[in-house]
């Protein structure tokens, strides 16, 4: 037998070593490619999606002329509404070629393209603030008025002079003119908050959608969720965790909470469509429905939640409460539930914000449709929450789905927008938890 | 009269009924209240209650059945659980357990909720089905591979194409999710220290808490066009940019969190001992882990991949936007392909006829899937379960 070293590792050694240290690195790559996929997507969104919160403006004074805008000449309400949008294009254009003028600037774009350089919505801007304010007719207003989603795309970087030669929404012409306006300080690019709270728009205005509506409707079905869901869920929960005697039908319950978690959200649209819609003639796309639907989406999570709460409770509380003569019924909701009460809120907060980010079943009930109206939470023909609305994710959804690439950075404006609700609430729980977490 | 109307009387009922019962209570105990068999409260209570809970079941009866004069109905019930409640308040009543017994129906119905949810999807599903199948040959919808819906009738609904776009997509995300996620779950368990455990975990749970919307937007804007330029177009496999590989790759991302979490759960539950006595017979780390602790938790590990199966075949958001729209059978995975769940969406969104087979074949769809998943989850809990109580 040859004589070894214990200080020189054999060739055994050395392949267990490199084994032990291949594994070791698949785990490393492993996390890092997890990190990875979720940098990239992250930056993938909000890269995409900071655009939406700017919004470029253009400074333009228009002069009101009395001889297109009030044909009555005296100022009667039923005639200045009779002056479409299209009216009100003509003095637009009047303005934007004395703003141009004004400022000096040539451009080989002809009169009847000008009006490209602004938003569709522009026109209405303008009409809406005359019927506003009848006086301000006969006078030069100065409007701050959005530009054409392709002007905006210019500044923003999303639409260069290649795109805009093969685009026929707009040319490099035009963007030259923007270009030299920007220069002249008549165009702004600045921060868009409005975002957050306009309606949606039509196919031809992406730089006047917003989420307005998305917003409030995804709030109204948040409160439906929050009542409805924590009740029956902390309810459930006491009678499975305190009451229940062992057998068959709460057996049944059990797996069935437990299938019911792991449903696909989809399902739950079908549900509500054949229950709630066609059965019950609830209306469709309104924030009940899917606040109904959402809840029984949610009912399991909380139940789940609540049920790892009241069980970190230690039993020697209720035996004390039982001890000086509570019944068993004051002793879990006068000492137990208020113990488990932090618990089961992290594990509400987590469920809604799993319910504001489904998107699935509400498009199933109808809530992809066009809503400009902002929904009222209580009318006497819809009654309560019975408005059509749009919810966050489905306008996301909405917005994937149209043509103008202008969409697109509206949508991950959007998602950006929900995240953050999605981390406020997150950074809620994680705080409640920390705060009032306790271990016996 | 309004719903709120009734509301604000079943209220204003409520809190008579429990003014009244303690009144009652208080006075046949001659104003002694150690006479008294339950606290002045519970008497209050038990009124209170004795009119909410009545009134409630009759508002969902009278709600489903659309009874006449239902809002009257409502309240006259709650009158008459209140006058009664009332009546039976004496001093030697004990109100306490009274109420008590109406806290529980509360309590139990509402676990009820859970079951009536799961009767609801399948007798909702079902019925659907039926009248699907009544129009459509139940052989047809199984066995066809042609899915071509047309509203003017004549259409094909064969279920093959769109399963087989679900598995596929579904095969190359776990593919994708399955290796990095027990990885990811051995390393941060086995490997990693606390500071870094703590660090990567939350990130790992953020992917987790991402909405499937904003995954569906990372497909169709991102890692499509990506895979199409990148790979496809090159190799000739095609140019669109919805795909399997898109679909699947972002679904693969998505499940990570899922398996990890679910994964380092079960590897953490592997008692030390196995670990300290492979260590102590001279294993290597990776050697104990390989040999010891993944064997051991295998059962837990293959549970938590079904439960990540059956979330990749209910899954929506990321195929309706990444997959495609296009039912085709084919090995290519750079094609557009579709899903059970695509179908379900683009079947019944817009204007819908609850009459037409193209319709109601959603239905069908929904319900094969809602069976797959509940297949999937039952097993993966049967085995989740049996292998937990093993250590215990």
């Amino acid at each position: 037998m040859t004589q070894r070293s214990l200080l020189v590792a054999d060739d055994r050694t050395k392949r267990r070593n490199a084994a032990e240290a291949r594994f070791k690195a698949y785990g490393r790559v492993a996390i890092a490619v997890t990190l990875l996929a979720l940098a990239a997507l992250l930056t993938s969104v909000v890269g995409t999606g900071v655009g939406a919160f700017k919004q470029t403006y253009a400074t333009v004074s228009v002069p009101l002329d009395r001889a297109v805008l009030d044909k009555s000449g005296v100022g009667d309400p039923a005639a200045l509404k009779k002056v479409t949008t299209l009216g009100y294009s003509k003095v637009l254009k009047r303005g934007l070629l004395d703003s141009i003028a004004g400022a000096g600037i040539t451009t080989d774009v002809r009169d009847k393209h000008l009006i490209k350089l602004l938003s569709k919505e522009a026109a209405a801007t303008v009409r809406n603030a005359v019927l506003g304010n009848p006086d301000l007719i006969g006078q030069t207003v100065e409007f701050d008025l959005l530009m054409n989603g392709r002007i905006d795309g210019f500044f923003k970087g999303r639409v260069t002079m290649e795109s805009a030669a093969l685009d026929k929404n707009t040319s490099p012409e035009l963007l030259t003119l923007a270009q030299d306006m920007a220069d002249a300080g008549l165009v702004e690019t600045r921060l868009n908050w409005r975002l957050l709270t306009l309606p949606d728009a039509s196919d031809q205005r992406p730089e006047a959608a917003g989420l307005g509506v998305a917003i409030l409707g995804s709030a109204y079905m948040m409160i439906i969720v929050l009542v409805l869901a924590l009740p029956i869920g902390v309810g459930a929960s006491i009678y499975l965790e305190e009451f229940a005697p062992k057998n068959r039908l709460t057996d049944v319950i059990e797996v069935n909470i437990a299938n019911l978690a792991a449903v696909p959200s989809i399902v739950y649209g079908i549900l509500g469509l054949a229950i709630f819609i066609n059965f019950a003639q609830l209306n469709q796309s309104s924030p009940l429905v899917g606040g109904l639907v959402l809840t029984l989406m949610t009912l399991p999570t909380i139940i789940i939640s609540t049920r790892a709460a009241l069980k970190a409770v230690p039993p020697s509380i209720r035996d004390a409460a039982l001890g000086v003569g509570a019944s068993k019924m004051q002793s879990v909701f006068h000492h137990v539930l208020p113990l488990a009460a932090p618990g089961i809120l992290t594990g509400t907060i987590i469920g809604l914000a799993q319910a504001l980010g489904e998107t699935a079943p509400l498009l199933l009930i109808g809530m992809v449709a066009f809503v400009r109206e902002y929904p009222a939470a209580y009318s006497a023909d819809a009654g309560l929450f019975g408005e059509a609305a749009t919810a966050l994710p489905v306008q996301i959804f909405n917005w994937t789905q149209r043509s103008d690439p202008a969409f697109v950075e509206r949508a991950s404006g959007a998602i950006i927008t929900l995240l953050v609700f999605l981390l406020i609430m997150n950074a809620a729980a994680i705080f409640l938890r920390r705060k009032f977490e306790r271990r016996w | 009269m309004t719903v709120l109307f009734f509301t604000i009387a079943v209220t204003l009922l409520a809190g008579f009924a429990f003014k009244a019962a303690q009144l009652r209570a208080n006075a046949d105990a001659a104003s002694t209240k150690r006479r008294l068999a339950a606290l002045p409260r519970h008497y209050g209570l038990n009124g209170l209650l004795s009119v909410v809970v009545p009134a409630i079941v009759a508002a969902l009866i009278c709600a489903t059945a659309a009874v006449p004069y239902g809002g009257w109905c409502v309240v006259a019930v709650g009158a008459v659980g209140g006058c009664i409640a009332v009546i039976r308040s004496r001093s030697d009543f004990s109100a306490r357990n009274a109420a008590e017994r109406w806290i529980m129906g509360l309590l139990i119905s509402a676990s009820g909720v859970a079951i009536l949810t799961t009767v609801g999807i399948v007798a909702s599903m079902l019925f659907e089905t039926r009248s699907f199948f009544d129009q459509y040959d139940w052989r047809a919808f199984f066995l066809s591979s042609e899915w071509s819906p047309n509203f003017r009738g004549g259409s094909s609904l064969g279920i093959l194409p769109l399963l087989w776009g679900t598995l596929y997509i579904s095969a190359i995300a776990l593919a994708c999710a399955v290796p990095v996620g027990v990885f990811a779950a051995i390393y941060l368990s086995e490997y990693a220290t606390s500071r870094t455990r703590s660090l990567i975990k939350p990130a790992v749970e953020i992917l987790a808490g991402i909405p499937t919307i904003v995954y569906g937007l990372f497909a169709l804007i991102t890692v499509g066009p990506m895979l199409r330029d990148s790979f496809a177009q090159p190799l000739g496999l095609g140019d669109s940019a919805s795909s399997v590989m898109t679909a699947g790759l972002v679904m693969g991302i998505m499940l990570i969190p899922f398996v990890s979490s679910l994964s380092d759960d079960i590897i953490n539950a592997v008692p030390q001992s196995l670990r300290d006595g492979a260590l102590g017979l001279g294993a290597t780390k990776s050697e104990t882990i390989r040999q010891v602790v993944v064997p051991a938790a295998l059962p837990g590990i293959v549970g938590a991949i079904l439960l990540a199966a059956s979330r990749a075949i209910g899954e929506t958001m990321i195929v309706v936007l990444g997959a495609g729209a296009a039912a085709r059978l084919s090995l290519n995975p750079f094609e557009a392909m579709t899903t059970v769940t695509v179908k379900i969406v683009s079947q019944l969104t817009g204007d819908t006829d609850f009459a037409s087979p193209e319709t109601l074949v959603a239905f069908a769809l929904g319900l094969t899937l809602f069976v797959l998943t509940l297949g999937l989850n039952v097993v993966a809990l049967i085995v989740v379960r049996k292998y937990r109580e093993q250590y215990e």
